[in-house]
């Protein structure tokens, strides 16, 4: 695994006439050789962690020999997979580099790599997609089990975390490590003004954003000058600040939290009194459902179908556009008359909001709260989302969320795994698939002739390179 | 051809001084470019050239010296202390010297970000896409294709910027600093990088440019002939100092020119 | 007064503990301008690896100066191999990518390397021997300065006179020092850089090795998470004095362990921890370039 893999392309060997087998067999054994090689280094370096297991009842060293043979046969595959895979990414590397250098663009602007789940793109079939997963997601409570109700809520708070993250990394290019601390800001905004002033959901969930999204000018304004690495890593301390004050501070009940978070209330209906004795009875209901997390499922399914619309108007207009110039070159952004500094300070801040809508919608689901909620681990599993499903784009974040949430409750075995599996995720997407699942695409444009008839004809410059 | 009108200088500066820690990037550049000219500065690497470019458009703040700028007759400006993004907003745009396109969007795109400025949808007209956004919208994309089919690039619309040829790239960086009405055209060292038949081109771009928008350009460049061929006054900078000024046929026999290029002997 | 001076000792302890992980993130930041977030990780991997060998070397017999050095030994080898190994799968690849990429490639890697330590060994805090054998000078600092104390403030400084040797004195730091100027010349004048790239990542990999192996015989505890905060607090020492700059590096670390040991002293030791991160924002808003950095242009 830890070879030059890279940078020896793979070059065909020279043509020898019946050869062919030969040099093939050769290659595989090569890679064999290589992956024996990597078994080996592996099975050294895991050795004192992984082989010698520290006792702690007893005070000694168990010598647990027989993980060994398994973690070289791991190391063994994974390092074939990786060679593999690192040659294919190497290929299509070379390929991009010759349409670079002046070789034939492609067909249509299909963002930087087609894939077949950008299909998903084609007008109808998307349509039919679109309206087949709102039909799903729309009748969930009426078939599923509480259990799948609760899951399904708490994907939707992090597909709508994902998508308010998604402005900030994805379209403005703004590394956030700290957004987390946006979403405590949101679920403590509630958790406090219920607990002090008696409001309710639906006061909260607005004021809730706004904290959110006046933090994100407070902290936004000294740190936007900063790019990059410099901004992540402020960002990242910025939370931990937050957290830190959120344990340490009185009013908030510190590490113990704040409990008896209520459910949004619908007109002051009791909907498990009143409501659900006529749904359950005609097998529309399942007996144990809490109606009140239907009605914060329903809640947040239309707070991320708002997101949505808005994310998806805000990537096509003038102010959209700015970021996206901003993650691409800020000195040539600049100098298309972009003011840099407010387009930054409208992401982060807008980024920020939805992150406190979000944790309001997590505080009345959990309806208890601490800053245990909401740590790095929090920022980074968001971050997670957004990187995997495609940094920028709408329907990966959402696949990302699904996949990243849905998938650890279904796979309970592996729940110890879990974070290890996000890492581990969050390297091998940056070397093998940088783009994401579903990589973003740009808008196309289509000009139907009559649109502009009354172009001056003959005051223009031939096409490029058409002239002799 | 309009030609330049003397007396009415598009961007004049006196005194501009740039000071890096100890070393004197510029030292008392006295400028002009006159209305509607296409003027050249031309100088050894290293001379200062795209310091003084990048003192022009905000990215650096001069040591000492006066800029200023007059987008329309009658009207002054003091470019010094002004953001980058304000002084593209008052009329003053630039190509960089090494392509610096939004790689990543389409060729479309890449002009519409240049209309930025024109535009006035916010944050609420992003978000209601009323009536009023909606056109707007239609109108840019409109004029921008249209600026795209004015310099052949109308085919490569929806192309990702990253994936044109080289060429295209040079040129749709023009296009999209043309995108924002500038008075003024800066253009770092257009011919760099491009072929013999390809600067041929680019020469009669910048003319079509100069007659088509109206505007006035300067320009840093590196290729003599296309210097000599298409400016009507050209500076030499060296060691951040200017040595010399006028017709591209006095410059030519220069004898400071010449030893500046040349060494000394 | 005696506080003082106690607080004055923690904090040029803290300090040096700091400047050890610090080293790490400013030379890999001076050579490919990333900052290696898994860095923290390694030096986690460094006490936990030096306990394990204590244990085992200990149950064969030895003891003392024999034991410690081995043990140390041993961690350093195992931490240059990780730090060698995690820079060939997570950032090699990624050379000529956007900023992002392996940045969020490090922090994967700083997650994953994280639960591997907790799935393997344990989640919980584990106990740490005292390794440091009795100090013959020691005694006369009784009451101002623990032993470990003395210890960590002296392997610092050992330290950092060997790095500092290392850069000025060998081929290999003459390299390092070239392609953090200029990493296409360094290349042109033959320069392996790949070699040069390892190399910080293996020096970087020992030093938090050490840091690791002293940090828990003086707190007598570990636990797999402490890379982390100790590694944000070294970046921020790193930051502070300018990254990319060595001695930069130990200033910033001492500037962080002094301030932490007496806003801690004196203010109260919940906001212990603030203290580096309100520094960080403080220092990369007022001063982004560091006390020692130098101002950088943009190249336009």
């Amino acid at each position: 695994m830890a070879q030059d893999t890279q940078e020896n392309l793979p070059v065909p060997p020279p043509p020898a006439a019946g050869a062919v087998p030969v040099s093939a067999f050769r290659r595989l054994l090569g890679e064999l050789r290589a992956a024996a090689l990597s078994a080996v280094w592996f099975s050294v370096l895991a050795l004192p962690l992984v082989v010698f297991r520290i006792n702690s009842a007893s005070g000694r060293i168990d010598y647990l020999w027989g993980r060994l043979p398994r973690l070289a046969a791991a190391a063994f595959l994974a390092t074939l997979t990786w060679r593999f895979l690192l040659r294919r990414v190497g290929f299509s590397r070379v390929r991009r580099a010759v349409v670079e250098a002046g070789g034939p663009p492609p067909e249509g602007a299909r963002g930087p790599e087609g894939s077949w789940l950008t299909l998903l793109d084609r007008a109808p079939a998307k349509r039919a997609i679109l309206a087949a997963g709102a039909l799903l997601l729309l009748s969930i409570p009426f078939w599923a089990t509480p259990y799948v109700v609760t899951v399904m809520i708490t994907a939707l708070i992090y597909i709508t975390l994902g998508l308010g993250l998604n402005i900030v990394v994805g379209v403005a290019g703004l590394l956030n490590l700290g957004y987390a601390a946006f979403f405590a800001v949101g679920a403590y905004t509630f958790a406090l003004l219920h607990a002090n002033l008696g409001l309710g959901f639906w006061a909260c969930l607005p004021l809730g954003a706004l904290a959110a999204t006046l933090l994100g000018l407070l902290l936004g304004i000294p740190i936007l000058r900063l790019s990059g690495d410099y901004l992540a890593i402020v960002t990242l301390g910025f939370a931990e600040i937050v957290r830190l004050v959120l344990v340490n501070v009185g009013f908030t009940n510190g590490p113990r939290g704040i409990r008896n978070i209520p459910p949004p209330s619908l007109l002051g209906i009791d909907l498990n009194g009143s409501v659900k004795p006529l749904l359950v009875p005609r097998g529309l209901l399942h007996a144990d459902m809490d109606l009140n997390k239907v009605f914060i499922y329903f809640v947040i399914l239309a707070i991320v179908a708002l997101t949505v619309a808005c994310v998806f108007r805000l990537e096509n207009s003038r102010l959209g556009r700015a970021w996206l110039a901003l993650r691409e070159d800020e000195v040539a952004c600049q100098a298309m008359g972009i003011n840099r500094t407010r387009a930054k300070l409208t992401a982060f801040a807008l980024g920020s909001t939805w992150a406190g809508l979000a944790g309001v919608v997590f505080a009345s689901q959990i309806t208890f709260i601490n800053p245990q909620s909401f740590t790095f681990l929090t920022s980074v599993m968001v971050l997670s989302i957004v990187v995997l499903g495609g940094m920028g784009s709408i329907p990966g974040v959402m696949i990302g969320a699904v996949v990243l949430i849905l998938l650890p409750e279904y796979l309970r075995e592996f729940s110890d795994y879990r974070m290890l599996i996000f890492g581990l995720i969050m390297v091998v997407m940056m070397v093998f698939r940088p783009q994401g699942i579903i990589p973003s695409t740009r808008r196309v444009y289509i000009y139907r002739p009559e649109d502009h008839a009354g172009a001056p004809a003959g005051d223009a410059l031939p096409p490029e390179g058409a002239r002799p | 051809m309009s030609g330049p009108a003397p007396g009415d200088p598009v961007l004049s500066t006196s005194g501009v001084t740039m000071i890096f820690g100890g070393l004197t990037a510029l030292s008392d550049v006295n400028f002009r470019v006159e209305r509607g000219s296409i003027t050249a500065l031309i100088g050894p690497n290293g001379a200062g050239k795209t310091t003084f470019f990048n003192c022009l458009t905000g990215i650096y703040r001069p040591s000492r010296g006066i800029m200023t700028f007059s987008p329309e007759p009658g009207r002054s400006i003091q470019l010094r202390k002004l953001a980058p993004d304000r002084i593209t907003r008052l009329g003053v745009a630039r190509t960089f010297q090494n392509i610096r396109l939004f790689n990543n969007l389409t060729v479309l795109e890449n002009v519409l970000v240049g209309c930025h400025s024109r535009m006035k949808a916010g944050l609420l007209g992003a978000l209601l896409r009323d009536r009023g956004t909606r056109d707007e919208e239609r109108a840019m994309a409109e004029f921008s294709y249209r600026l795209l089919e004015r310099y052949g690039l109308a085919a490569s619309a929806n192309h990702v910027a990253k994936n044109l040829p080289y060429g295209a790239q040079r040129r749709l960086e023009i296009v999209r600093a043309l995108a924002t009405r500038p008075a003024l055209l800066l253009l770092d060292e257009p011919a760099a990088g491009l072929n013999i038949a390809e600067t041929r081109e680019l020469d009669e771009l910048i003319r079509f440019v100069r007659e088509r928008e109206g505007l006035s350009i300067l320009l840093i460049e590196h290729d003599m002939s296309l210097v000599m061929s298409v400016s009507d006054s050209v500076y030499v900078l060296d060691y951040g100092v200017l040595i010399a000024s006028g017709p591209p046929a006095e410059i030519r026999r220069d004898p400071k020119v010449v030893k500046a290029y040349l060494g000394e002997d | 007064m005696e506080l003082f001076l106690n607080l004055c000792v923690s904090g040029l302890t803290k300090g040096s503990i700091y400047a050890l992980i610090a080293l790490g993130y400013t030379m890999v930041y001076g050579i490919i301008a990333l900052i290696n977030f898994a860095h923290g990780e390694i030096y986690m991997i460094g006490a936990f690896t030096a306990l394990i060998f204590s244990m085992a070397l200990g149950a064969l017999g030895l003891s003392g100066w024999g034991l410690l050095l081995a043990c140390g030994l041993l961690a350093a080898v195992y931490c240059a191999m990780y730090g060698w190994t995690l820079e060939k799968i997570a950032y090699k690849p990624l050379r000529g990518q956007s900023r992002l990429a392996p940045l969020i490639s490090a922090i994967g890697m700083s997650i994953f390397l994280q639960n591997y330590v907790q799935l393997v060994q344990t989640p919980n805090f584990l106990a740490y021997p005292d390794l440091i054998p009795p100090l013959p000078f020691a005694g006369a600092l009784s009451g101002v300065a623990t032993k470990s104390q003395v210890a960590i403030v002296a392997a610092t400084a050992l330290s950092m006179i060997a790095l500092t040797l290392f850069i000025k004195r060998t081929r290999m730091g003459l390299a390092m020092r070239a392609v953090s100027q200029d990493p296409t010349m360094a290349r042109l004048s033959g320069v392996n850089i790949d070699r040069v790239i390892s190399s910080t990542f293996v020096i970087g990999s020992v030093f938090a090795a050490v840091g690791g192996l002293l940090i828990g015989c003086a707190t007598r505890q570990i636990d797999s998470y402490q890379g982390f905060l100790a590694g944000m607090k070294a970046f921020t020492a790193a930051v502070l004095g300018g990254i990319g700059s060595v001695p930069g590096a130990v200033i910033g670390s001492l500037i962080l362990g002094f301030s932490e040991s007496f806003a801690a002293g004196y203010v109260s030791s919940d906001y212990e921890d603030v203290v580096a991160f309100v520094l960080l924002i403080l220092i990369l808003t007022l001063r982004p370039d560091g006390i020692m950095g130098s101002a950088t242009t943009q190249k336009v």
